[in-house]
């Protein structure tokens, strides 16, 4: 015996079959011992595979496919080993062969190349089982190479005369078409022909299955062939063929809506007569999704629905449901008749169902019942487990959002929602929601006094505290308490729930905010408390003589709402006394100061913040009340002068912004961004250090007043109130270093050297839109049972949210319909002569048969020379072609003007919408 | 149809095939994915779970889920037919199939699976055709085992 046939001969008897592996890997548990054993047969077969002996190795290739295919073992490295093993001449070993290869080949693995020429031999193949399995590993591992190479091979098989071959080389096509367009322009006439002949149904099928995954790409190339689906769609008795026809047609149809009015009645008919749910299914969904203009077809559709609602089989029933979601669009009757049926399906078993019913139901959502749908919904999401009880959440925010608010009229009423579902025990959609309150807060300036209401509810409740999926909402109620303290009934009541003792399980971030909450409301009252007479007013004649934008126009809403809480706004006044004064710094200094020592900066910067204006008032206040004298004079106090400037800073409002703000700051001339910059080393080292007590105790003002992110704003506008010190500091700076800064426009904002994101000059223009556009709104869109109109929603032009890029279509699929229309180019003529007499169609067709080959054999020849393909003899042709030519060029054209049009329309929206 | 997996209960993976290219690693991570999705709904729910807006239409039958994955647009009850027949066909072949013949014979079940789908898409609909196609491939493999297995065969072998 030879040295190196001995190890092989031992190697085979020895071993270890497929079986043996298998039980092997069953005995070993999971874990470490089967692992362990795995590695071990991997080093077996690993020898064994490199035997000369076939059997040898194509024993271990197949142990090594299974691991591959069900443990996920790398076996990349015995890619050679297959493509040796698809050679042999025995059929067992090829098959084994072809099965690794096609289970674990990549287009990156590098033998492949190597495999070409076994392909083409079995293609070839008199053994037609040989050809299947070279068909069905192409299927899977068709590469651009591949598909280059054995495109005249598959073309052979497609006229085979065994159908068993036919359908599979058909169905190998597609992915032969979509790794190498060019294999179109040679194949695609049999493939039409194969859907013309339809002598065996599974080539049938087969053809109308590569058309159904061509025509879901791209469907125009294929208008065409329409009359051949269209018979197809009419004789076929086959439910598979069916269902892919009538995929071929919703797609169609939306392209040529004459189509529609001939397919509908055929589709009717398979409703009505045909006892397969699929194939009824398919016929609803075609109906409803493209042809819904068509009221008899709709009405048949949804009375189908419908049975599907009521089955008990609870898959007919999720179908049913999501084919009234697709009806849902056009023609909602459908669901409000199904309403009842919905709203049961709520509380179904299956969370699939139940997620179907909600989409439902948001589709339903108007500003009619907006109110009456969330009531319902609330009430399942307090019945249901926590992850539905969220989804149901999360729909109900994003169904009322959309859009910005655009189905909320009553915002009090949808503040309070927000607030109810705060309370939910399972809520954890927090972060939305608190995105919402603060969003909701800026936008509309009517529903602020019950915002604050609300917020107020929500910062008293003890218990809420505990709760650490709530803390969002929690610093949105604490925000706007402190923004808009203003219309607080009990602004005391406020501070004390904001400096509550349990605050200390909140978050440090969150902490943050409600101590500078506290800032504000203690600003706020020591305010209204120094300047009593100018209380209410003081906040419009201080903001006359702003910059700014907000109150000037809307002075008159602000009146309105003034004389209706012009009672609460006395009793307030009433209630700013010394004593309660008092208090209210007594109660800031002990519950803070032992925050003094925090460990979070920003909570430790904020309590300082708070603490310096509060011991600075107290010290003052109490002096001052010691004297008992010259009250009048509480105005010259050096805290009544702070006050008024941080009060005039605070009474700023805050607006949206949208996202590309920063992009519509102009870049001043001379400003080179992304400069390296060495020289900020020797900038930074001669800033002046704060010296004086005062300056440190303005600084909150400087600091962007909700700069914990928040509310997603930081480029707020600087305050004019700038201690002049630090503006002499800053001048000072700007002199020596003026090439880092933007250029100031002194006459707008004195101490700003950003231009304001929200443009004032801008803005009164909009203003003015604005006012128009609700004076329009109040006029037209007034509903007679409303009892107070939907306030004004400030949106912002260019939209909100970051706008959707517009997909491109895959351009693969461009080449393969290109390749597809040239093809079909002179069929095409051929067919739209056909089209107007589809019935006398038997006359035609011999005719047709004679230009069929013809266009064949010019597409041929278009394909040897495609630079001058009109090389064709024949004028009519060259006439028709270009027509046909000039047609789709124009159609191209017209779609690139479509796409410059949505790219134009876009700046153009209007401002402000209503 | 992007993919057919087969899992027993205890999540173990029965049949894979993949029709769309996926990574191992990406295979990996769907076979987690969707088992512990597909695992965990109850018996008496709807065949149809939402995954990565594709849908993916499953079967029970005794302690194996068959899978497959489609697009979202694709006809769920049509596969479901599909499982079933494919289903049945092993049924037909192995004779009252069971979760120990696929294991065993796993080779056997992709060819079962490759006469009914190519390329992700139904070929075959005729259970006779299928089970007449693998009688006849099966015969070729053992007209070449036998072959083999003849002495004049295994003497040339030790001869090389």
């Amino acid at each position: 015996m030879s040295g190196g046939g001995g190890p092989s001969l031992m190697d085979s008897l020895f071993q270890r079959t497929l079986d043996d592996l298998i039980k092997g890997i069953r005995l070993h548990l999971p874990g470490a011992p089967q692992s362990s054993f795995i590695s071990k047969s991997l080093d077996e077969i690993r020898r064994e595979i490199k035997s000369t002996d076939l059997q040898t190795k194509s024993t271990a290739l197949q142990k090594l496919t299974y691991l591959h295919s069900l443990h996920g073992i790398d076996m990349s490295w015995a890619a050679f080993h297959a493509v040796e093993l698809t050679s042999s001449p025995s059929f067992l070993h090829k098959k084994t062969g072809y099965l690794a290869a096609s289970l674990s080949f990549r287009p990156s693995t590098d033998v492949l190349l190597l495999l070409t020429n076994q392909l083409r031999k079995d293609l070839s193949s008199t053994n037609q089982h040989e050809v299947s399995l070279a068909l069905e590993c192409l299927s899977v591992i068709c590469t651009p190479d591949f598909a280059r190479d054995l495109t005249p091979d598959i073309f052979v098989l497609l006229t085979s005369s065994k159908s068993f071959i036919r359908k599979k080389s058909i169905a190998c096509l597609l992915m032969v078409f979509s790794q190498y367009p060019d294999a179109v322009r040679v194949c695609f006439k049999r493939l039409v022909e194969n859907l013309e002949s339809g002598d065996s149904a599974q080539t049938l099928a087969a053809t109308v299955s590569v058309f159904c995954e061509l025509a879901s790409k791209e469907p125009r190339s294929y208008l065409p062939l329409a009359p051949e689906f269209y018979r197809i769609l009419v004789e076929s008795r086959n439910n598979w063929v069916l269902i892919k026809v009538l995929k071929i047609f919703a797609q169609l149809a939306k392209l040529e809506p004459r189509l529609a009015k001939k397919v509908v009645e055929p589709i009717c008919d398979h409703i009505k007569r045909s006892e397969a749910k699929s194939l009824v299914f398919e016929c609803v969904r075609t109906i409803v999704s493209s042809f819904h203009e068509y009221e008899f077809a709709v009405k048949l559709a949804v009375a189908k629905i419908r049975e599907f609602l009521l089955d008990s089989d609870l898959n007919l029933r999720y179908l049913g449901l999501q084919g009234l979601l697709l009806v849902a669009p056009n023609h909602l009757w459908a669901v409000l008749e199904n309403k009842e049926v919905v709203i049961k399906s709520l509380s179904d078993v299956d969370r699939n169902i139940k997620l179907e019913a909600l989409r439902l139901v948001m589709s339903m959502v108007s500003d009619d019942n907006v109110v009456e749908i969330c009531r319902v919904l609330i009430g399942y999401a307090l019945k249901s487990d926590p992850e539905f009880c969220n989804e149901i959440l999360r729909s109900i925010l994003s169904t009322c959002s959309r859009n910005v608010y655009e189905i909320i009229i009553d915002f009090d009423w949808y503040v309070s929602l927000l607030a109810e579902m705060a309370r939910i025990p399972h809520c954890q959609n927090g972060e939305e929601i608190e995105y919402q309150l603060i969003d909701i807060g800026m936008r509309v300036k009517d529903v602020r006094p019950e915002l604050v209401r609300v917020g107020r509810g929500l910062l008293i409740d003890p218990a809420l505290l505990g709760n650490p999926f709530i803390h969002r909402i929690l610093s949105a109620a604490a925000w706007v308490s402190g923004e808009y303290v203003q219309f607080s009934r009990n602004p005391f009541e406020i501070m004390e729930a904001l400096l509550q003792p349990r605050t200390n399980l909140l978050p440090p971030s969150i902490r943050s905010v409600y101590i500078h909450s506290t800032f504000k409301v203690l600003s706020f009252c020591l305010h209204s408390f120094l300047f009593p007479k100018k209380e209410v007013n003081s906040l419009l004649s201080d903001n006359d003589i702003e910059p700014g934008f907000t109150y000037s126009e809307s002075e008159q809403e602000f009146t309105e709402t003034d004389q209706a809480t012009s009672s609460s706004a006395f009793q307030k006044r009433d209630t700013f006394t010394q004593e309660s004064i008092d208090n209210v710094l007594t109660l800031v200094i002990t519950s803070l100061t032992p925050l003094v020592e925090n460990h979070d900066v920003e909570i430790q910067e904020r309590v300082r913040n708070v603490l310096g204006l509060a011991q600075l008032a107290q010290k003052d206040i109490s002096s001052h009340h010691d004297q008992k004298e010259k009250m009048v004079d509480k105005m010259d106090l050096k805290v009544s002068i702070i006050i008024r400037l941080i009060n005039d800073a605070l009474s700023e409002d805050f607006g949206p912004i949208p996202f590309n703000a920063q992009e519509r700051v102009p870049i001043p001339d001379g400003l080179v961004l992304e400069e390296n910059l060495s020289k900020l080393d020797s900038i930074c080292a001669d800033v002046p250090l704060p010296k004086s007590e005062s300056f440190s105790l303005l600084k909150p003002i400087n600091l962007p007043t909700d700069g914990d992110s928040i509310s997603n704003q930081h480029n707020e506008e600087e305050s004019e109130t700038s201690a002049a010190e630090s503006m002499s500091l800053l001048a000072e700076h700007r002199k020596k270093h003026g090439l880092f800064y933007l250029s100031s426009n002194d006459n707008k904002n004195a101490s700003s050297s950003f231009p304001p994101a929200n443009d004032p000059s801008q803005r009164d223009n909009d203003m003015e839109d604005l006012v128009k556009l609700t004076e329009e709104s109040l006029v037209l869109k007034r509903k007679p049972n409303l009892s107070r109109p939907r306030p004004v929603v400030v949106k912002l032009d260019e939209g909100d949210r970051l706008p959707i890029i517009v997909k491109k279509t895959d351009e693969n699929d461009d080449l393969i319909s290109g390749a597809v229309r040239d093809v079909l180019l002179g069929n095409e003529t051929s067919l739209h002569s056909n089209n107007p007499s589809g019935r006398r169609k038997g006359k035609t067709s011999s005719k047709d048969k004679v230009e069929n080959s013809e266009t064949s054999n010019s597409s041929k020849r278009r394909s040897k020379h495609r630079n001058h393909g009109n090389n064709v003899d024949k004028k009519e042709e060259i006439s028709e072609k270009s027509k046909q030519k000039s047609g789709g060029r124009h159609r191209a054209r017209r779609r690139a003007d479509g796409d410059i049009d949505v790219a134009v329309q876009k700046p153009v929206i209007p401002d402000f919408l209503l | 149809i992007h993919f057919v997996l087969s899992i027993s209960r205890q999540g173990k993976v029965r049949l894979t095939k993949w029709y769309s290219p996926y990574s191992q690693k990406e295979r990996s991570k769907v076979i987690r994915e969707l088992s512990g999705m597909i695992l965990t709904r109850g018996p008496k729910l709807c065949n149809f779970v939402e995954w990565r807006g594709f849908k993916v239409v499953y079967k029970r039958y005794a302690g194996l889920y068959f899978c497959m994955c489609i697009n979202q647009e694709d006809n769920e009850l049509e596969i479901l037919e599909i499982i079933q027949y494919f289903v049945e066909t092993l049924n037909r072949y192995f004779g009252n199939v069971c979760e120990l013949d696929l294991i065993f014979h796993f080779h056997k079940t992709y060819y079962i699976l490759d006469e009914i789908l190519i390329a992700g898409e139904l070929q075959e609909s005729s259970q006779n055709t299928v089970h007449r196609l693998i009688d006849a491939q099966d015969s070729l493999v053992e007209a070449a085992k036998e072959e083999e297995n003849t002495v004049s065969y295994i003497i040339a072998q030790v001869a090389n």
